[in-house]
């Protein structure tokens, strides 16, 4: 039963994130002041990339992509949706982690079979990215589970509710909020922390072999991930959900505010991005630590 | 007679399956295409891409490699040191691929049709589904251009890539008769 609700639970991040990203293409058009494409036109570039011949580069290229796309889907089916669970219980934020760095992992290792320079160069960026956010992330994560005594995202999103908007973790803890926002940000890999797919510098990095089919599973590992990423900062920072569509909507203004930032903003180098990572956000991340382990500010 | 009529008949008759036209409708609707700046014509993609003229209306965008990649435009004239640069990049998309020819040097050379190192006809060494006229065509044109290669898809019309495939001796050899064979085998020389 409990691989039924995984199934639907998959369904429905594909359609929802699919139909927000293309939602949100609207939106950065009306930014550069264009009409933009249709609001379904995600839907038509997966499935256009779905129906074309590819290449493959050996199986090291073919298999890393399967791994890449299972690891993010397995992920993905434990992220509560509102108050709906595939598997009660396992939604705990270091299993996701961990599970997210499977997928990532198995794009390194696709992107590195072809062969090609930008795709290692891209992949290496990737990689380097992925640690600069992280540190300070987890190191909020930790506090939080310090404060709150759960690691599950249902148990913070539980915390928050039937407070009202300011019982919300992003308001009772604004430091970490802000935090969240910004290594969010580096986990979509939106602008300006989008150094690894730079199209016009290293023919977008980990991408520059795929085409076809790889490149269709490809966008839909960015859905799924995009989902994951988004719903793990709606949980624990914005109450979750008490019902699906609380979820939904939290989910949907979350994004949208997350692409009207990356739409002005220019790209920063890689180097860059670390160095701002392991400065600002960190330094947010330790202050916030150190007031909730000696003050309880926050934490009631 | 009845045998020359069923032989028109069939010939205008659509020879695509059902899956091949259901996945004709998303390729007409998302074509992701890569410019080879060879010429004038370069210029003219910017404001077709940005706010004044927005291809992505159409699902068209620019992608950064010929794998992505679904449209390769000769944006100008080819040289002969560009031609082969042209061909490589289009053995590299996958198929179905489309080529789109702007303004008159792909067509006949255009003021350079008494260049030596200019190439004539853009047709002899690679299938052009559509050429949009111009010298050279202002975005309007081009994104007429391209409404014409979304309805030429729609219809199954625009097949030069399996025309290229079919007729590859053929285009191989006005290939080698204007490039020559390559007899050094490395990353600088070919």
């Amino acid at each position: 039963m409990n691989f039924i609700y995984a199934f639907l639970l998959l369904l429905f991040a594909f359609f929802f994130q699919t139909s927000i990203t293309g939602i949100n293409r609207k939106v950065m058009a009306r930014l550069q002041r264009r009409r933009g494409p249709r609001w379904f036109q995600q839907y038509i570039d997966i499935f256009k990339a779905m129906s074309k011949g590819s290449t493959s580069h050996g199986w090291i290229f073919d298999f890393g992509v399967i791994m890449a796309l299972g690891g993010i889907m397995a992920t993905a089916i434990l992220i509560p949706i509102g108050p709906l669970k595939a598997f009660p219980d396992v939604d705990n934020i270091f299993i996701i982690t961990y599970l997210l760095a499977v997928g990532m992992l198995g794009m390194a290792m696709s992107a590195s079979g072809s062969g090609n320079p930008w795709a290692s160069i891209g992949v290496s960026r990737a990689l380097t990215n992925m640690l600069a956010y992280d540190v300070p992330f987890m190191v909020l994560i930790v506090s939080f589970i310090f404060a709150f005594k759960t690691s599950s995202l249902s148990g913070f999103a539980a915390l928050q509710q039937g407070a009202g908007v300011m019982g919300w973790n992003f308001f009772r803890f604004p430091l970490g909020g802000i935090l969240a926002l910004i290594c969010l940000q580096g986990m979509l890999g939106k602008k300006p922390f989008d150094s690894f797919i730079a199209p016009a510098e290293i023919a977008s990095g980990p991408m520059v072999e795929y085409g076809g089919r790889h490149l269709g599973m490809l966008f839909l590992l960015h859905e799924f991930s995009t989902f994951i990423e988004v719903s793990i900062i709606v949980h624990i920072f914005f109450g979750g959900g008490a019902s699906p569509l609380e979820f939904m909507i939290k989910y949907a203004l979350l994004y949208t505010f997350m692409n009207i930032i990356a739409g002005v903003f220019p790209r920063f180098k890689i180097d860059q991005a670390v160095k701002f990572y392991y400065k600002v956000p960190l330094a947010l991340a330790f202050i916030q630590g150190l007031i909730i382990i000696f003050t309880g500010l926050g934490v009631s | 007679m009845e045998i020359i009529s069923n032989n028109l008949e069939k010939d205008k008759k659509d020879m695509r399956k059902v899956w091949e036209k259901i996945g004709d409708y998303f390729r007409a609707n998302s074509i992701w295409m890569m410019w080879y700046c060879t010429g004038c014509g370069a210029i003219e993609m910017p404001p077709t891409m940005t706010s004044r003229f927005d291809m992505e209306q159409l699902g068209m965008g620019p992608m950064a490699t010929p794998r992505q990649a679904d449209v390769l435009l000769i944006t100008g004239y080819l040289s002969a040191k560009t031609l082969r640069r042209v061909i490589y990049s289009y053995e590299q998309m996958q198929d179905p691929k489309y080529v789109i020819g702007f303004g008159s040097c792909t067509i006949n050379g255009g003021i350079y049709y008494d260049s030596y190192a200019t190439m004539k006809q853009l047709d002899h060494y690679l299938p052009v589904d559509l050429y949009i006229a111009g010298c050279m065509p202002r975005p309007e044109a081009v994104m007429n251009g391209f409404d014409t290669l979304i309805s030429m898809i729609k219809k199954g019309e625009a097949k030069g890539w399996k025309h290229y495939q079919e007729n590859y001796d053929w285009y191989h050899e006005n290939q080698l008769h204007s490039l020559g064979e390559v007899y050094v085998k490395d990353e600088f020389h070919e």
